[in-house]
């Protein structure tokens, strides 16, 4: 076939579908539905990965944070008990002298506490902490400095606060070089950093979450981690009744860097062998691992995205099927213009290409429109559900291919059916 | 020179169990320029040998030479050649294409042997005024009278200017002065050493042949030059 013929069955095609507009109408509409949801639900499947990666990523990929958990109490304690757990400066130190591969080793300490300026006052979180903190949680400073190793080695009350509690406490005043009491202590305040970064430390799980919701925080306090190892109390205890717990932790969170990905698996072992013996097998720390999240969460998304579009694309199917209904109805109604056609020297690959030019149109028109309300719809569910939604090319590309592969699919049949009818028959057919 | 020879033609349709011998054993030749009427009753056989002389259909056994060109072992797609390029099919019932106008109907057979678009729009044309219809290009067929759409039908037969044409009761749809316009385009057509095949109930129509054969139980039953 040269391009001529093919522009004249082309023409013919979109003759015949003109004579139906409104049956080529609905018909489309079924491919127009079904690529669109592809292309919607696979902007919504990637807009979940990406989010979700996003998140991880967050944490450091080549990080490993261990933190602090509460180890299941043995007894049930109705009396005074003192339960000392948890991660240790001893445990931080071990860890340094082992692993000479370790980029670095961030001791923190969280504490809940009181922040108070002039009259107002707010929660925050104290975070005592080491000067290159930054290089597993990436410190954006909007001004002044972060901690530095003099304020760490001499014990200094400074500290760094963050954006919130800037907000919160200051209003319009520069916050830098003010004095802010925490707890029964003053501070120099020597930064002020972007909002929530300390958050970005737990945000990946669950627990970080729960807590940054439960707390009502206000914001995060920066200090050296001598400091507020002076200045606070390891000690935590609840009282009531006869009873009366107290708790002794020394450090929330350890969290150490290794120099690329291929190392983190191998330290995870290491650091749960080390920890296991310096703790004698207490489980009373936990290792969260934010490249174990991220395959995970990778491995989840997509998972997500093939339900997705298999969903759409049976939808897809579907409009394929109504098609095939419709051009198979067509074919019969036109038993004698193809009766005709055939007298008149049309080959049978000649009407095969009539009637599998005419799905095409109508699968591509559908397609084209589908891509076109595909793209569109995206934009809509983000601005009215907060979900994020990231239409791909290649999401395009494959909407469309499979609409056209669609056409030439469920248009197959029609056009063997019509080719192969007996042309003195179709002639007779009224 | 014989346009169409057919040599000892059997058609044979088995239907369930009985076996219908629907031609037996028909010779039968038609010169160059000749108008031939086929006549005989329903069940004659008439159709069927209408059917393979425009190679719609195959026979069951002997040889059908068209043109020149034995055409009765020929497959499927040699027979729609054959049928585009040499055979114009005039039909009782016009048979024009009604998503197409009457240019593209009269374009349409050129199509299908890969005409060029310049060349055959150049013909069309030509043939659409030689029809008289020559302000009605345009138009569909449903907006043209029984006449106009069989000029139409004939000016398509010409297109590819085929070897014979067939025309199967041409006017068996018109009234009178409609089918006497159609006869005498035909005569025009046989004036033009145009080989035609009629096949018609009408006598009168077949009076105004060249030659008449009539058909009985599947055989050529008398041969008369009129």
């Amino acid at each position: 076939m040269n391009i001529l013929a093919i522009k004249g069955t082309v023409k013919l095609g979109l003759k015949s579908l003109w004579m139906h507009k409104l049956r080529s109408t609905l018909t489309t509409l079924g491919i127009v539905f079904g690529v669109c949801s592809v292309i919607a639900m696979l902007a919504i499947g990637e807009g979940a990965s990406r989010e979700a990666q996003a998140a991880i990523a967050r944490l450091g990929s080549t990080n490993l944070i261990i933190e602090t958990v509460q180890p299941q109490q043995t007894q049930t304690s109705t009396e005074q008990t003192v339960n000392r757990y948890g991660l240790t400066y001893d445990d931080a130190e071990s860890i340094r002298n082992t692993f000479a591969h370790l980029e670095v080793t961030v001791p923190i300490r969280e504490i809940p506490s009181q922040a108070r300026y002039l009259t107002r006052k707010t929660a925050v979180k104290v975070i005592g902490t080491v000067p290159w903190y930054n290089e597993v949680a990436p410190v954006r400073l909007l001004r002044g400095r972060f901690l530095s190793s003099t304020d760490l080695h001499r014990n200094l009350s400074v500290c760094v606060i963050d954006e919130q509690l800037v907000d919160k406490l200051f209003a319009f005043e520069d916050p830098i070089g003010k004095l802010l009491k925490i707890a029964d202590s003053v501070y120099e305040v020597v930064g002020v950093s972007a909002e929530s970064m300390g958050d970005t430390l737990t945000a990946g799980t669950q627990k970080g979450i729960a807590a940054a919701l439960s707390s009502g925080v206000a914001g995060n306090v920066y200090m050296p981690l001598t400091t507020a190892k002076t200045r606070f109390s390891e000690m935590t205890g609840s009282f009531g009744g006869n009873t009366r717990n107290m708790e002794i932790v020394e450090l929330q969170k350890i969290i150490v860097k290794v120099n690329s990905n291929e190392e983190v698996l191998p330290t995870h072992a290491l650091l749960d062998g080390l920890l296991k013996r310096i703790h004698n097998n207490k489980q009373d720390y936990h290792i969260e691992v934010p490249l174990e999240l991220l395959e995970e969460a990778a491995r989840q998304t997509r998972i997500f995205s093939i339900v997705l579009g298999s969903i759409a694309a049976i939808s897809l199917l579907v409009g394929g099927i109504g098609i095939m209904n419709i051009m198979l109805a067509t074919v019969s109604e036109r038993t004698r213009e193809i009766g005709i056609r055939r007298a008149l020297g049309a080959k049978k690959t000649d009407i095969i290409f009539q009637f599998l030019a005419e799905t095409l149109l109508l699968t591509l028109a559908g397609g084209l429109l589908g891509v076109l309300l595909g793209s569109v719809i995206p934009y809509v569910v983000t601005k009215f559900s907060d979900v994020e939604t990231v239409i791909t090319g290649l999401s395009l590309i494959l909407a469309f291919g499979i609409s056209a592969l669609i056409g030439v699919t469920f248009g197959m049949y029609p056009a063997w059916h019509a080719a192969n009818m007996n042309p003195i028959e179709s002639l007779r057919h009224e | 020179m014989d346009v169409v020879k057919i040599e000892n033609l059997s058609k044979t349709y088995q239907m369930g169990q009985t076996r219908l011998r629907a031609l037996k054993e028909v010779d039968l030749a038609v010169s160059r320029g000749q108008y031939l009427a086929i006549m005989g009753p329903s069940g004659s056989g008439k159709s069927t040998l209408l059917n393979l002389l425009g190679c719609l259909d195959r026979p069951s056994s002997g040889r059908y030479y068209l043109g020149g060109s034995d055409v009765s072992g020929m497959d499927d797609t040699e027979l729609s050649q054959i049928r585009g390029k040499r055979i114009g099919f005039i039909f009782q019932s016009y048979n024009l294409i009604a998503q197409l106008n009457v240019l593209e109907n009269i374009e349409l057979p050129m199509f299908y042997q890969g005409v060029s678009a310049i060349e055959s729009s150049r013909r069309a044309r030509e043939l659409v005024e030689m029809v008289g219809l020559g302000d009605r290009m345009k138009h569909r067929p449903w907006e043209l009278s029984g006449g106009q759409q069989q000029r139409v039908a004939i000016a398509r037969a010409l297109a590819n200017d085929p070897v014979i044409l067939l025309a199967d009761e041409p006017t068996g749809n018109l009234d009178s002065a409609s089918g006497a316009e159609i006869l005498g385009i035909l005569e025009t057509l046989h004036n033009q050493q145009k080989t035609i095949i009629v096949v018609t109930h009408d006598t009168a129509i077949a009076q105004r042949a060249q030659r008449t054969i009539h058909l009985l139980d599947g055989r050529i039953e008398r041969d008369e030059v009129n």
